[in-house]
């Protein structure tokens, strides 16, 4: 009994993104406090300084993740968590992460808006604001888990693909998964793939920390090493140096946006269930895709071919999969627990042969399987 | 279609509803070894408000998180149950803490003075939730007494699980003394509604 | 002149991003100069040393310098070194500001860094003007003055920043001016060899901006203002108020011993496995 109970624990979304974060190798997080981020900060205020990691509550959101982004130039894997009213306040910073290439996670337990709107209840209305909040043309990786085991997963997905493409990499968890406790089994042997930026190995007069490579990520010397370079938040030259040279400017932020476009086959994160027959599919993510597919079995039980494209990755879109649903498809119903942002985007790929249908709630309640029902009666 | 079952713990902020969630949670899911999904609903209020935790059970992976139609309510004060008494199914169990509880509005009802209980016998009104889960282990079918305490002793502070233990006993001889209701035979099932 | 050779040639990225964007007179060089030779005389090695800087004319200086440098979002600066001091406490963490940059958009960040007593040494260049956007006022614009966003005259009162940092808990405060350049390389070396939180003002000239929309000349004029309204920590004490009324004190403002954060967290770090508290 009591070995079982060390493998098997029930988790909240929140603590299975700090067992994630661990097991990536994260040592430093910087935050301040927010409803429904907060169990995160708390336990990882316990947690780190165990394994010689640091803890930091910083005085605001923008400090927050200035200290990440610092601590990550010095060479440790770092995070901030926070929702909707912090991750305004993040987007500063964010850009900053993203025009220097500094890899670091930000969670952003979504809860209601705009401005202080619902605290403690749901929503999934910082869509948008996750993938074009930071001014300036940028690439972005979201991730959005609908399981306590996804939270685990993709935490660790999201370090990966930070220290591989030097990101940031967003993790949009809505309240209901946060705060949702279900079992999960984390085994000590259980074999999870960590990904580490890749260091320069030339000699430190050799070195150019912006360089353009065939996977159009640079190599990443960590402050202190030997390799004396400078970061800034201006466009810059590969050697770092700030530059408003048409030329320069313009290869640099290509660079940027092909380091994702041209991998974006690694970033295909989602679940099909019972799509490949779907006559009226169903695209979902976070906790709506977990009543779709309540509703999709229940549809199926009644003899109605339904299926349901789960996304995990929000960003960079996930357009082939999406794609391949419109094709087939006959109806496509997009629910959102906002007023319809992922909808546009797959209205935006769709070439005409399906009929797309919304369900939009903004109530701070979760979108029940009876309501897309409900909706695919309607219309199909 | 799995089986499932729908649970819902309700009542005023501080009462520790969400902890009562939790704990059921554990012992349904780690030490009964059911899939388990828990979630909850609460105010900005550390105390006072209304506070309202729910548990899925299932045998097999859970897919919509929330309750939908109630196999089982607790309601630990008047509001909650006004509120939710409404959610349950026809077979569906409700039971009440009839220290704050003074009308409940359906008959087919277990009321046990889980406050008072916690209050007289055990001095410290704060394990009325757990006198609660110990009434839940005996009155409904999905939780073993056995998981149940362990689920308790595993979630308490240190130095406190003698209290938690008495107050968990003291809910099941509450529980031992009720009339079991029966109900009439009917399927649970969802059904399209007509209107 | 071999000395200064010596240390340009070490010191500063020569041939890579010259010339600066510093106006011909800027205080800004002075102060440069001042921090390589207060660095250089320490002994640190180049790559053991941060500087981290904000945004404005000051937000520019640590590219044209050979360490490893960052040069970060408006007032953000000491929020980027927390992170890269606390990750990695062997580095030495210097952080370079303006007057706006530290205490207007950064003034919540300055005062929680004095108050964590992170152990850092903040630079922080006062010319009491927003120098790089045209001269609009700050929070250390003087009552009274113009500024591009001031024509009519400047209602604000401003604040000191060097009695900000000593009230938020800075180990060590020192003020000089670009005028008294020696003064301010001792108060530098003295700064960087306390443990925590230091901080260094720089009393400096925008004779581009703010000396032109006062009428106060130019680079030689104001610099000669500096050293006509700056008293010594020394002197001051024997001055009466009436006397003091249109000085400022130059020199070491408080020096005090308190743990620094990454000590106090260390013990953390020891509570967290188990421990015993002493």
């Amino acid at each position: 009994m009591k070995k079982k109970a060390l493998k098997e624990l029930l988790l909240q979304g929140n603590e299975a993104v700090v067992e994630g974060a661990l097991r990536a190798g994260c040592r430093f997080f910087a935050g301040y406090p927010i409803t429904p981020a907060t169990e995160i900060s708390e336990q990882l205020s316990v947690r780190l300084p165990q394994v010689d990691g640091t803890f930091i509550q910083m005085e605001d959101e923008i400090a927050s993740l200035g200290a990440v982004i610092g601590a990550s130039l010095a060479g440790v894997k770092s995070m901030t968590a926070t929702s909707g009213p912090g991750f305004s306040l993040m987007q500063e910073n964010l850009g900053f992460a993203i025009i220097a290439e500094v890899p670091c996670v930000i969670v952003n337990a979504m809860r209601g808006g705009p401005s202080t709107g619902l605290p403690t209840s749901p929503a999934q209305s910082d869509v948008m604001q996750a993938r074009w909040g930071t001014h300036g043309d940028h690439p972005i990786i979201v991730l959005c888990p609908s399981t306590v085991r996804e939270c685990f997963d993709l935490t660790i997905k999201a370090f990966n693909y930070s220290e591989k493409y030097r990101i940031p990499v967003i993790l949009l968890i809505d309240e209901v998964v946060a705060h949702m406790r279900e079992k999960i089994t984390i085994a000590d042997d259980e074999t999870i793939d960590i990904v580490n930026r890749v260091k320069p190995t030339v000699p430190p007069e050799w070195y150019i920390p912006f360089e353009d490579t065939p996977r159009g990520v640079p190599p990443m010397a960590d402050f202190g090493e030997g390799y004396r370079y400078h970061v800034t938040g201006l466009t810059h030259d590969v050697r770092g140096f700030p530059t408003s040279r048409p030329d320069e400017v313009d290869a640099f932020i290509r660079r940027l946006f092909r380091k994702v476009s041209q991998n974006f086959a690694d970033f295909q994160i989602g679940e099909h269930y019972h799509i490949d027959d779907a006559e009226v599919a169903i695209i979902a993510y976070g906790c709506v895709a977990r009543s779709a597919r309540r509703a999709v079995a229940d549809c199926r039980d009644k003899g109605i071919k339904a299926g349901m494209l789960k996304l995990n990755t929000i960003w960079p879109f996930m357009r082939t999969d999406v794609e391949k649903v419109l094709r087939q498809a006959k109806v496509v119903i997009v629910p959102e627990m906002n007023m319809g942002q992922i909808s546009r985007e797959v209205k935006r790929v769709n070439k005409g042969s399906a009929k797309i249908f919304t369900i939009n709630r903004v109530d701070g309640t979760i979108i029940t399987p009876q309501e897309i029902m409900g909706r695919i009666k309607e219309v199909f | 279609m799995a089986f499932r079952y729908d649970i819902r713990l309700s009542g005023s902020g501080g009462q520790g509803i969400i902890l009562m969630g939790i704990i059921l949670a554990e012992a349904i899911g780690i030490y009964d070894g059911r899939y388990v999904a828990q979630t909850q609903s609460y105010g900005p209020e550390a105390r006072g408000g209304s506070s309202k935790a729910e548990v899925v059970v299932s045998d097999r992976q859970i897919d919509y998180p929330k309750a939908l139609q109630l196999d089982l309510l607790v309601a630990m004060n008047q509001k909650s149950c006004d509120d939710y008494y409404m959610d349950l199914k026809p077979d569906g169990i409700l039971i009440v803490d009839s220290t704050l509880v003074r009308q409940v509005p359906v008959s087919r009802a277990y009321r046990i003075p889980f406050t008072r209980i916690a209050r007289e016998e055990l001095n410290r009104e704060m394990v009325a939730n757990i006198v609660g889960l110990g009434a839940i282990a005996r009155l409904t079918p999905i939780v073993s007494a056995k998981a149940i305490e362990s689920a308790v002793l595993g979630r308490v502070p240190k130095g406190t699980e003698k209290l938690n233990r008495d107050a968990l006993q003291a809910g099941m001889k509450a529980a031992q003394k009720m009339k079991k209701i029966k109900f009439p035979e009917m399927t649970s099932e969802l059904v399209d509604e007509d209107t | 002149m071999i000395e200064v050779t010596k240390l340009i040639h070490n010191y500063l990225r020569h041939d890579k991003k010259f010339p600066h964007v510093w106006c011909p007179g800027c205080g800004i060089g002075i102060m440069l100069g001042a921090l390589i030779r207060a660095i250089d005389h320490r002994g640190y090695q180049k790559d053991e040393i941060v500087l981290v800087s904000g945004i404005g004319c000051t937000g520019r200086l640590p590219v044209y310098v050979d360490f490893n440098t960052l040069h970060t979002t408006h007032g953000r600066a000491l929020t980027f070194a927390t992170g890269i001091k606390l990750a990695k406490p062997r580095l030495k963490v210097i952080v370079v500001m303006g007057d706006g940059d530290a205490v207007a958009i950064g003034g919540n960040h300055f005062i929680h860094a004095a108050r964590r007593n992170i152990d850092l040494t903040a630079i922080i260049l006062n010319n009491s003007v927003y120098g790089m956007t045209g001269g609009q006022y700050s929070p250390t614009t003087p009552y009274g003055m113009k500024t591009a966003t001031s024509v009519y005259s400047n209602v604000e009162h401003s604040f000191s920043i060097s009695e900000l940092a000593v009230t938020a808990g800075a180990v060590f405060v020192g003020r000089g001016t670009v005028y008294h350049a020696k003064l301010l390389e001792s108060l530098m070396e003295k700064a960087f060899q306390k443990v925590g939180f230091s901080v260094v003002e720089t009393i400096s000239h925008c004779h581009t901006q703010f000396g032109r929309m006062n009428r106060m000349g130019g680079a030689v004029e104001m610099m000669q203002w500096q050293r006509d309204h700056a008293v010594t920590v020394e002197k001051a004490a024997q001055m009466t108020e009436e006397e003091l009324k249109d000085k400022f004190k130059i020199g070491v403002l408080i020096d005090r011993n308190l743990p620094p954060y990454q000590d106090e967290y260390d013990k953390i770090r020891r509570w967290s496995k188990g421990v015993e508290r002493k």
